[in-house]
């Protein structure tokens, strides 16, 4: 069962960086909504504010002015942020993360690399089911392999079972298939999608290839840090 | 390692499979303070074997004190290196005076003469030997042992005792004659020591009033040893012995502390170099640490946007910081157990004077000890590069790439 009760609210954000004497807004005035159960696909040209947006939807980056609600709570507000610690708390509550790059770790097996984000916090209820996970994402002959032993895509699903293990609601992709071909792009596409139909987990895409983004339910485009497109 | 399903990865896993990374680079790493690490040991395991012989050697003497003539060289070396010459006497009769104090538990007169040999050596050397009474000598030397034969069997015996390295030199055994040079009297080997490590392995030994006579000094002596009580106040003692005419006191315990000063004196140089030792490894550790957490940025991003707090990320580079120490302190311990003979073998090369026994003395406190502050300093010197990885703000840490 899909619920539509928001989990993020973006309103007027903007995230200014200063070069110099010189303010450039990588994000310039964006109110968006996320509710939960959401695939949403954020796509546009290369400085459009993608990768900014979804740091600053997926608490790892502070606006620098506008109001973000998530889960609820208030993250920042007229210029005033949670502290580092705090946001800590709400991204492992909330939140996991694939990027382009996988970030394994080289001398942990797979299964090891999955089991990670425990070292340092277990959601209640979380773990039971790890070895399910890595079955339902093609990896269970894997487990105990090292990384450098397996291909590009095999890499990028350990990420996501690593992202996924601690039962975030959001998962947020930056360039997942970044450094993929595109066979192995459309399969990690079919997983996000499996992963948002089948699980109703709530999921925040960002990519240049356009086939990827198809596999989302609402594309966004940007443009110079503003909304440019929806569909 | 195989890990089971719900199960979490330890710290300390994380930790020693980031170290096992950069084999090389963490191997050198321990191997500095290994190294670091044995030089402590050793020197702080010599000063306590050093310090114990010197105890040991001293207890052997069996008397803690002498009597010497006033100007009189009271030890062999000194008499050597003055050619033999400026031996002072004193009358017999200090021994009565010595005697009547009640702090005194008994004593052993002496008569040390020298002579020159021609026959020593290639161009002749100088001979000493020690006229000593048969009855008191031996007891207060309990520490001499005989390779062969015995004391004399008389007072005034035509006898003599080698010590080892006369014997060797002489090659003489019991049975055998020995010749005085210049008075061409000859005199029974009737015992040689076993090594003592001191200077009466070099020293012939004849009865008190044989020497006396044969060497024309009836009634002399040139030194008195004296056994004072445990219970004696060696320092009052020592007054009153310097009220008695025509004579000086030498504690031998004052020479322990001359030679122990003298020892600290060069331990201090070598600490310092130990420091200096421990500070290079210890800015090892620090170079490693810090060159692991700039590589790892990206890493350590991912684990703070994966709910790592900056608590543990600190606690996770620390830790690295203590098994690179830990281990460079086993390894340094076990290095300074195994090379303890050869390290005592240099140092004894090295050294003017050391006493017999072990030098090195390494205990398991001293052990414990070492290891506990290279892993102390360790952690100290993590302190740093752990701050660093910890304040990474986590976006940053995955940009760092880029930049």
């Amino acid at each position: 069962m899909k619920a539509t009760t928001a989990i993020i609210e973006a309103e007027n954000i903007k995230r200014i960086y200063k070069r110099g004497a010189e303010e450039i807004a990588a994000i310039d005035g964006l109110s968006l909504t996320v509710n939960r159960g959401d695939f949403t696909a954020f796509v546009g040209p290369s400085g459009s504010g993608k990768t900014t947006l979804l740091n600053l939807l997926g608490c790892l980056d502070n606006p620098s002015a506008g109001k973000l609600v998530v889960n609820g709570r208030t993250v920042h507000e007229n210029g005033r942020g949670l502290s580092e610690s705090q946001l800590t708390r709400i991204r492992r509550e909330l939140f996991g993360y694939i990027f382009q790059k996988f970030y394994l770790i080289p001398t942990l097996t797979v299964l090891e690399n999955v089991l990670v984000p425990f070292t340092f916090f277990r959601k209640e209820g979380a773990g039971q089911d790890v070895r399910q996970l890595l079955k339902k994402l093609g990896l269970e002959g894997r487990m105990n392999h090292l990384p450098a032993e397996l291909s590009g895509g095999e890499m990028q699903r350990v990420a996501i079972a690593r992202a996924l293990v601690n039962r975030p609601e959001v998962l947020l992709a930056d360039e997942p298939t970044g450094n993929l071909d595109s066979e192995r792009s459309l399969e990690i596409g079919q997983v996000l999608k499996k992963l948002n139909e089948e699980e109703g987990l709530t999921v925040l895409l960002v990519t240049h290839n356009i086939e990827l983004a198809r596999t989302a339910r609402v594309i966004i485009g940007l443009k110079d840090g503003k909304i440019s497109q929806a569909r | 390692m195989k890990v089971k399903n719900s199960q979490k990865i330890s710290l300390f896993h994380i930790a020693w499979k980031n170290l096992a990374r950069k084999k090389t680079r963490s191997l050198l790493t321990v191997v500095g303070i290994a190294l670091a690490t044995w030089v402590l040991i050793s020197l702080f395991g010599f000063n306590s074997g050093y310090k114990n012989s010197l105890d040991r050697d001293i207890d052997n003497l069996g008397f803690q004190m002498l009597v010497v003539a006033k100007g009189c060289p009271y030890e062999a070396a000194t008499l050597m290196l003055k050619g033999g010459t400026g031996l002072k006497y004193m009358n017999e009769d200090v021994v009565r005076l010595i005697v009547r104090e009640p702090e005194v538990e008994s004593v052993t007169p002496m008569l040390m003469q020298v002579v020159f040999d021609p026959n020593k050596g290639q161009s002749g050397g100088l001979t000493a030997f020690l006229g000593v009474d048969p009855a008191s000598f031996p007891r207060l030397k309990p520490g001499l042992s005989f390779k062969q034969g015995g004391w004399f069997t008389d007072p005034a015996a035509l006898e003599v005792v080698m010590g080892y390295e006369a014997a060797e030199l002489e090659q003489r055994e019991v049975g055998d004659l020995y010749l005085i040079p210049e008075k061409n009297i000859e005199l029974k080997v009737v015992g040689v020591l076993g090594r003592s490590g001191t200077q009466d392995d070099g020293t012939i030994f004849l009865p008190l009033q044989t020497l006396q006579k044969i060497f024309g000094q009836e009634g002399q002596l040139t030194s008195v040893g004296i056994k004072v009580s445990k219970e004696a106040n060696l320092a009052e003692f020592e007054e009153k012995m310097f009220k008695l005419p025509d004579v000086q006191v030498v504690s031998l315990t004052q020479v322990k502390t001359t030679i122990m000063t003298l020892v600290s004196t060069a331990r201090i140089l070598v600490f310092s170099i130990a420091l200096i030792a421990i500070l290079i490894s210890i800015m090892g550790v620090i170079n490693t640490v810090l060159m692991s957490v700039m590589e790892r940025q990206k890493e350590i991003g991912i684990l703070k946007a994966m709910g790592a707090l900056a608590g543990d990320v600190f606690r996770l580079v620390w830790l690295e910081t203590s098994l690179l120490c830990l281990m460079g302190g086993v390894l340094g311990a076990a290095l300074a157990l195994g090379t303890s003979r050869l390290t005592e073998y240099l140092i004894r090369k090295l050294l003017p004077f050391a006493p017999s026994g072990g030098l090195i003395s390494i205990g398991a406190t001293l052990i414990l000890t070492a290891i506990g502050a290279v892993v102390l300093l360790g952690l100290l010197s993590g302190i740093y590069p752990a701050f660093r990885a910890a304040r990474m703000r986590p976006l940053e840490a995955i940009r760092s790439e880029e930049e």
